[in-house]
């Protein structure tokens, strides 16, 4: 066995070619930042009644309970709170899925770990009778680890090879079956099917801030465990035993991530329903400004993916006026254009 | 006419086949084939008279019988023929379209999962439908239309997206499911637009249902099937030679393209059927003709015997969607969405074993 330095150090040809510069990686950051704070503001200024930036302005700095600031008080700041949670949990859950997965047409939603949740929070709903946020996103919890687990199960372990095309096919084949059994439970109580049809569709109005309240520890949690993992993501993403010979601790990753991934898409899923595709684009939307360093798209995921998410709202909120699209069929449209977009790129269906 | 059975004597043809000649036409089955089709049938004729006497209103089966004979005249004729009888014959004939439909579309993607539900042709069908119902109202056929016409556009849609220096199957399946999720996301966005008053009813069709379907709608079924099955049997038996691949395919005589674009068009055209019927009922199309070869032990999917258990499916889960909690009359694509994704995770399971 002949042991040889390579010539070149791994990084060294993309950051030739065009891997961008630190600086300019902070000023796309600050940029995704300014988006973020735009789509806020357009969160609580736009919809069926609009309300001028001053009145919203005033609202949030002093508020008295005169003109169109209620509005703004009582329901949009509640909204983009929830939307703006929930935006954060789906992009970095689905970017982890796709770093440590190493599958790029994965996301909480493609997989049926939102679905899985969903179905948790339902038969919760209706056998156990409970109703508060804070019983069930237990059940959520567990609803997403179960999806999880069984995805990998038949998606990713046999001595076929994994592809991202057959996990991709576990996870919707699993999700059909959820859903099924889901629609079922819901049926047979009609009022648990009235108060769900547009939780079912990914909406984000009606929520309290008491939502935002109770999913917003756990996804803190998800947050600082994203952290803690992220350093270890570039090796493990080189493959198992590549990362381990490099000194990754891999099963130390996945098993963080995989808590990480439970905590955010089940968080999400029981704030605001099963909302797809915005952590399958941002990581690929991002990428492209960042490099292949995961570090930079965790923190670009940060920014763009409430950002998404609250524009996806804003849209919804004004496109059919005077009735309201709800946020997850928006990203829908978004989103399955990419997905198309991924697959035609050559190898995708292979690597 | 004559009958033949080439016997193993002389040389081995493989599995023993039943040839049929009527002047210058002939067909060839295996006999396990039929003896299958036949079972299957059976199968289907004694769920037939299981699913008339089940319900609130329970009929015995000998009742059942003496009413379908003619010589029970009590009650029991209203319940079993006006109530029951269309949804029963809806079931099979619906579940054999989707069969047919399914086996289509899996021996022109050459995958077992290319069938239309997974490729978004069902999600189209349903968005045309639904567009008719919220456009200009309208009865069976305008829906049927509707339903036809947006399955087309869907099958030509994701078959373009997909092309690209050749159609791999599985860049085909993920381009379907794309496509289907943002057609159902048009779809709920429709149903929301619709009528919230309604929005019950159009959640249970949208999971597809076999509920109040009457004579009416089984007669135009009954004619779009024969008119399908009639085109099906004049273009004879291209769809083996299909699924050989175009260059063997063209070799043996069959245009490729122009025999593709039939058997495109027929599959659509019964999804569109059941869909405008129905609504989407989902995963039948994946799991009969499967299903149909394994029994059959076919080398690839064939029509008939796929036609048939579709029928058995569609028909079992609507007995199942009805009596599986009392009181709640569940619609049948929750059934079969549930036992069909259950069956694709068996399939991908032993794809996994097996390489």
């Amino acid at each position: 066995m002949t042991a040889h330095a390579p010539a070149t150090s791994p990084a060294a040809p993309t950051q030739a070619t065009r891997s961008p510069t630190q600086r300019s990686r902070v000023l796309g950051l600050l940029v995704c930042a300014a988006l973020l704070f735009a789509t806020c503001l357009a969160s609580l200024a736009i919809g069926t009644e609009s309300v001028s930036l001053p009145t919203v302005f005033h609202a949030l700095t002093d508020y008295h309970d005169v003109g169109d600031q209620w509005i703004v008080h009582d329901l949009r700041v509640p909204r983009t709170a929830v939307a703006l949670l929930v935006g954060l949990a789906l992009g970095l859950s689905g970017t982890l899925i796709q770093a440590v997965g190493r599958n790029p047409l994965a996301d909480s939603e493609v997989l049926g770990i939102n679905s899985g949740a969903a179905l948790f929070v339902v038969c919760a709903i209706s056998f156990l009778g409970l109703t508060g946020i804070w019983t069930y996103i237990w059940f959520a919890f567990a609803g997403a680890l179960f999806a999880m687990v069984l995805v990998y199960l038949v998606g990713m372990t046999g001595r076929a090879p994994v592809t991202p095309v057959r996990v991709l096919l576990a996870g919707v084949a699993i999700a059909a079956v959820m859903d099924g059994i889901g629609f079922a439970v819901r049926l047979r109580n009609p009022r648990a099917f009235d108060n769900m049809r547009f939780w079912d569709a990914g909406a984000l109005d009606g929520r309290s801030l008491e939502v935002a309240a109770a999913i917003a520890p756990f996804i803190a949690v998800g947050v600082a465990l994203c952290v803690v993992v992220a350093r270890s993501l570039n090796v493990t993403a080189l493959g198992e035993e590549l990362a381990r010979s490099m000194g990754g601790n891999v099963a130390r990753t996945q098993a963080l991530s995989l808590v990480a991934v439970t905590l955010l898409a089940g968080a999400a899923t029981a704030g605001a329903g099963p909302i797809g595709f915005v952590g399958l684009m941002v990581p690929h939307a991002v990428r492209r400004f960042t490099g292949p360093d995961w570090r930079w798209i965790l923190a670009y995921a940060t920014l763009a993916a409430p950002a998404l998410l609250l524009a996806a709202d804003v849209v919804g909120r004004v496109i059919i006026p005077p009735a309201e699209l709800p946020a997850g069929i928006v990203t829908a449209f978004l989103g399955a254009p990419v997905l198309i977009w991924l697959i035609r790129k050559r190898g995708a269906d292979r690597a | 006419m004559t009958i033949t059975e080439k016997s193993r004597n002389t040389v081995d043809f493989g599995r023993r086949q039943l040839v049929v000649r009527v002047g210058g036409c002939s067909a060839r089955a295996s006999w396990r084939a039929l003896a299958v089709v036949v079972a299957l049938l059976a199968g289907a004729v004694v769920f037939a008279v299981l699913a008339i006497g089940i319900g609130k209103y329970t009929v015995s089966p000998s009742d059942v019988l003496g009413v379908l004979m003619g010589t029970n005249t009590s009650f029991d004729r209203v319940v079993v023929l006006e109530w029951r009888m269309p949804r029963m014959l809806m079931a099979l004939l619906i579940g054999a379209a989707l069969g047919v439909s399914g086996a289509i579309f899996q021996a022109l993607t050459r995958n077992a999962l290319g069938s239309p539900d997974i490729i978004g042709i069902n999600s189209g069908a349903y968005t045309g439908a639904l567009v008719v119902i919220a456009g200009i109202g309208g009865g069976y056929y305008a829906v049927a239309t509707g339903a036809l016409v947006g399955g087309l556009v869907t099958a030509v849609a994701v078959y373009a997206l997909s092309y690209r220096n050749g159609l791999a199957g599985y860049r085909l399946i993920v381009v379907g499911i794309a496509v289907s999720a943002v057609l159902n996301s048009v779809n709920q966005w429709i149903v929301i637009k619709l009528d919230y008053h309604v929005a019950i009813t159009a959640a249970v069709w949208q999971q597809g249902t076999l509920n109040g379907l009457t004579w009416s709608q089984v007669w135009p079924m009954t004619l779009c099937l024969f008119v399908v099955g009639a085109i099906l049997v004049v273009m004879g038996p291209q769809l083996p030679v299909l699924q050989m691949g175009d260059d063997a395919a063209g070799a043996l005589g069959v245009r490729p393209d122009r025999a593709r674009l039939g058997y495109l068009v027929a599959g659509v055209g019964l999804v569109a059927v059941a869909c405008a019927a129905a609504g989407p009922v989902s995963f039948v199309a994946l799991a009969a003709p499967q299903l149909a070869r394994r029994l059959t032990a076919s080398p690839g999917v064939a029509l008939v015997p796929a036609a048939a258990m579709g029928a058995v499916l569609l028909l079992v889960s609507d007995i199942v969607a009805q009596q599986a909690f009392p009181g709640t009359e569940l619609p049948v694509g929750a059934v079969t969405v549930s036992l069909g994704g259950a069956y694709l995770i068996y399939l991908l399971v032993t794809q996994a074993r097996q390489r």
